[in-house]
């Protein structure tokens, strides 16, 4: 670095390159301070406006998102949303992504990814109850997947497991569209009451601002800037960026974040993730209209002779900071102390409106707070929304001639074997309030709210390849998919959180990859009325111009009022119908059975009908708060057989499937309609929830009973059920083996 | 009736253990923080509960035993107080000498969480004596250091004993002899690494857990 008389560095076009800025923004900068930068501004304004940071390439277009309804309390621009949910509770939840340290290094990666979104939750005051993840990996095939799974699911367990919080569910897809750049979403919900949620807008002036938690090292220094960037051959050297996690710490930080967020001594708080100590003050201090001052030699510090820059930009994990209420600051220290915690008052706010730290008694930043969040870049990149794949005729999809193979290698691919190797691995019944998590294989878990007799219902989902093939309808699918999942658990769905993974944004048809799921994804928002209120983008998941498959995750969160009456897809007995609510066309284009049996990856994915779709979710619900079904589960990935299959798996019991009748039989038994939901009823109910439906406008039929020990379609397979758990459970343990 | 829950840094079973307690006793358990140095007066049942005292980033259980509380605990369960152990209950259980043997690694070398079927050994303890004829329950496992360990002339004492209490049906960690939770030779000390406690209410899938925690209330 070149350094002037003084042995300071020199700001040369070099070192902002190396910041991630471009040349307008260096302008800008310039031109705002009224001179050149220091080092520790540069880095401060390098990462605030990174695209971690100040999305700058999709702020524009999360801006037409549903953030408003009658349940939400606080939408995106908090650490998380927040939801009312009856008798003075609330929901705090969010998904966030940590993809690109997962890849470098998968167990710090994930673990961190995990404590990061939890902060973000008990940060609001509530304390975490459940924990969700949605990954993506690699092709099984390719040298670095194993390794990747292996790190990743010990790393979220490592941690998830320590803290307490239970694990309930998630979703685990291969593609080789992920080979190099995995995807590791982590959700966390928590509970609070609706009259504690906690902000982080720090408030008033000469406010002791208090630092708490682990010491800040040389850990995740830039760690925001590298994850807006793309891989190449040399990511490994990356590795120092990656932060690591201690959830000792985490646990310890969450207890006596509560206890002292029963007393009034915390006026705003703000947990430090992405960007550090940078990104915490700022925003608190931008939110609050307030000037922040920080003594940096007060920062507790795990190594000696940490500059300014180091300290700042350290993405050192499990610490918080706050603005205490003048005259508790002993009772803050009373309860930090208590729980080990280091604990420091490190500055104060101010009435400037300036960021001014000091360092061995000197001033090493002062800069305005407000072009830092005002003047962030907010870009209207050039999109392309990509045209749909054309819609391919089930004629032309050659139809399978042995079913039970069919059935076999669909139920054991990797998209659809069973977890369990993966989700043993997590506790999920600490806290003793989960009714229903991965174990079932059900569409949402549901966890009780403590000492009451109601649940949440929590799912996450997105189908990349059928955002891949049209990106709006993908868009609008993902979110009509756990609004059926909550729907299946006899739950309200009341709002979402997103993890939007995508490719370079530079790239107009990435970017319309992005445009055109936002407005997907939205129109269904709408159609629900079914609200965004917390989120993240991850951009530049891309390895030498290769991007990932556009993948909106969508994390949905419903309401069961009374644990009475809810469903999932165990409980069809013996001499049971099934019912198939929806309408199905034989849809195969973008299915699973295209591309496992004809290794075919193309054609328009299922349209969804938005209006259907409210109409026989709203009815499904009904059927199950009036116990008129044993067992609900949604179609999806393989669609009528896979369900019926799951369906048979979860209450150990066999399946047989009627005739098609009109279409032909691999549409029938594996196309992907959407829409469509399976039902077990006893045989008194066939008939009122038939005509009822019908009534509604809903298309309702009998497609087959249950009972037996072998899962069968007439003109189609005939396996057990027993064999075909086997190849269903088989897969994954055997890829880890 | 009064009992106590001990709160380790990183404890995260004491809440499950106090909702059990308070469900079989009718009274609120006393939550007992780790380094007070004396029990509450009157306490008549300890549980030890399950997590990850202190992060367990030395052997599980191993700094919780050395703790202040853990001497008091001590010196009163060698006077005959009752005291169980679930999880890392039952790991500090072990460290602090209560009990014999140590819990190993899991040979899988993977944290495993399931519910898990167990055969109770012996229905004349002062744990299961409400279990009747019951012969079999299925309680969850969760945990990574679950390999019950000792050598063959403390595992033969502690058959002869009638002191192994639980065995595994399908062995989750290796444990010897499939022995999944113990008690100690008075019968007042007891350890086991599957939850009872995740097994009180229909909505857990089962309340096979509930005759565990009746039998030794109903023992004092």
């Amino acid at each position: 670095m070149p350094r002037n008389s003084k042995n300071k560095p020199v700001i040369t076009p070099e070192i902002v390159a190396e910041h991630g800025l471009s040349e307008g923004e260096y302008e800008i900068i310039l031109d705002r301070l009224g001179r050149e930068p220091n080092i520790n501004e540069l880095g401060i304004f390098s990462v605030m406006w990174s695209e971690h940071c100040s999305y700058k390439s999709s702020r524009r277009h999360l801006a037409k998102f549903l953030t408003k309804g009658d349940k939400v309390i606080q939408g995106p621009g908090e650490n998380a949303g927040v939801i009312d949910i009856g008798d003075g509770d609330a929901i705090i939840f969010k998904m966030e992504s940590h993809n690109h340290p997962s890849y470098i290094e998968p167990y710090q990666g994930a673990a961190t990814g995990v404590g990061g979104i939890m902060r973000d939750v008990f940060t609001m005051g509530a304390r975490p109850i459940a924990l969700m993840n949605a990954l993506r990996f690699g092709e099984p095939d390719h040298p670095k997947t194993k390794s990747l799974v292996n790190g990743v699911v010990a790393g979220i367990g490592g941690y998830g497991n320590c803290v307490g919080v239970p694990t309930v569910g998630g979703e685990t897809n291969f593609h080789k569209g992920y080979n190099g750049n995995i995807l590791v979403n982590a959700m966390c919900v928590g509970l609070a009451r609706t009259d504690n949620v906690f902000y982080s807008a720090a408030k008033g002036i000469g406010n002791p601002i208090f630092y708490v938690g682990s010491k800040t090292g040389r850990d995740g220094i830039h760690g925001a800037t590298m994850a807006s960037a793309e891989f190449d051959d040399d990511s490994e050297e990356k590795r120092p960026t990656v932060q690591v996690g201690d959830p000792f710490t985490e646990k310890l930080l969450i207890e006596a974040c509560l206890e002292l967020m029963a007393t009034d001594a915390i006026i705003a708080i703000q947990d430090m993730g992405a960007a550090g100590l940078t990104s915490s003050s700022i925003e608190m201090a931008d939110k609050g209209g307030v000037g922040i001052e920080l003594n940096l030699d007060k920062v507790p510090q795990r190594e000696p002779n940490m500059t300014p820059y180091e300290m700042m930009l350290s993405e050192s994990q499990e610490r918080m900071l706050m603005v205490i209420q003048p005259g508790k600051e002993q009772m803050a220290f009373d309860v930090f102390e208590k729980w080990e915690l280091d604990v420091a008052q490190i500055g104060k706010t101010t009435d400037t409106g300036r960021l001014v730290l000091k360092h061995q008694r000197k001033k090493v930043c002062d800069i305005p707070i407000a072009p830092l969040a005002d003047d962030a870049p907010n870009l209207d990149r050039p999109y392309e929304i990509p045209k749909s794949l054309p819609v391919i005729s089930l004629s032309d999809i050659h139809e399978t001639q042995d079913y039970d193979d069919a059935l076999v290698r669909i139920i054991s691919n990797p998209d659809i074997a069973s977890k369990r190797w993966i989700w043993e691995q997590y506790d999920r019944t600490v806290m003793t309030d989960t009714v229903d998590s991965s174990q079932s294989g059900g569409d949402a878990a549901i966890v009780r709210i403590h000492g009451s007799n109601k649940a949440v219902a929590i799912t996450t989902d997105v189908t990349p390849r059928y955002v891949q093939a049209d990106p709006y309808e993908g868009g609008k699918q993902c979110v009509a998919e756990t609004w059926r999942n909550l729907t299946c658990v006899g739950a309200d769905p009341i709002a979402i959180t997103d993890c939007l993974n995508f490719g370079n944004p530079e790239r107009p048809e990435i970017m319309g990859q992005l445009v055109g799921a936002i407005e997907g994804m939205n129109e269904a928002c709408r159609a629900f009325d079914y609200p965004v209120v917390s989120g993240n983008v991850s951009l530049y998941n891309e390895t030498n111009g290769q991007a990932i498959p556009p993948t909106p995750a969508v994390g949905g969160v419903g309401l069961i009022p009374d644990l009475t009456h809810f469903a999932t897809l165990n409980g069809a007995k013996e001499g049971d119908t099934l019912i198939l609510l929806g309408e199905t066309t034989g849809w195969l284009g973008s299915s699973i059975y295209l591309r496992e049996i004809l290794r075919r990856e193309e054609g328009a994915p299922p349209p969804v009908d938005l209006e259907a779709e409210k109409r026989t979710g709203d009815y499904v619900r009904k059927l199950i708060r009036m116990r008129r079904v044993n067992a609900v589960h949604d179609l999806s990935d393989g669609g009528l057989a896979i369900t019926a299959c799951e369906m048979a798996f979860a209450g150990n019991i066999g399946m047989s499937l009627n005739a098609s009748v009109g279409i032909p039989l691999h549409g029938w038994l594996f196309g992907e309609d959407q829409g469509r939901y399976l039902l077990a009823v006893d045989e008194h109910s066939v008939n009122p929830v038939i005509s009822t439906a019908k009534d509604k406008g809903i298309i309702a039929q009998v497609v087959g009973k249950v009972g037996g020990d072998r899962i069968t379609a007439v003109g189609g397979f005939d396996v057990t059920l027993q064999g075909l758990r086997e190849k269903h459970e088989g897969w994954l343990p055997e890829f880890m083996s | 009736m009064k009992t106590a829950v001990i709160v380790f840094p990183a404890s995260n079973c004491d809440r499950d253990a106090a909702v059990a307690l308070e469900k079989i006793t009718g009274h609120k358990a006393e939550m007992v923080w780790h380094r007070e140095t004396t029990l509450p007066a009157g306490i008549d049942f300890v549980v030890i509960p399950g997590g990850f005292s202190y992060g367990d980033y030395l052997r599980s259980g191993a700094m919780a035993a050395r703790s202040p509380i853990v001497k008091d605990i001590v010196t009163k369960a060698n006077l005959g107080l009752p005291v169980a152990g679930f999880c890392n209950g039952f790991q500090i259980l072990t460290e602090a000498g209560l009990l014999p043997g140590a819990l190993m690694r899991n040979t899988g070398l993977k944290y495993v969480c399931r519910p898990q079927k167990l055969k109770i050994s012996n229905n004349n303890t002062r744990y299961t004596s409400k279990y009747g004829n019951v012969s079999e329950v299925t309680f969850p496992i969760a945990h990574h250091d679950g390999n019950y360990f000792a050598d063959d002339e403390t595992l033969n004492k502690l058959e002869k004993g009638g002191r192994v209490v639980f065995r595994y049906d399908g062995n989750p960690n290796g444990s010897a002899r499939d022995i999944a939770g113990i008690c100690n030779e008075a019968g007042n000390v007891f350890g086991m690494m599957p939850h009872p406690e995740r097994a009180i209410d229909p909505l857990h899938g089962g309340t096979d857990g509930i005759n565990l925690f009746k039998s030794i209330i109903e023992s004092i």
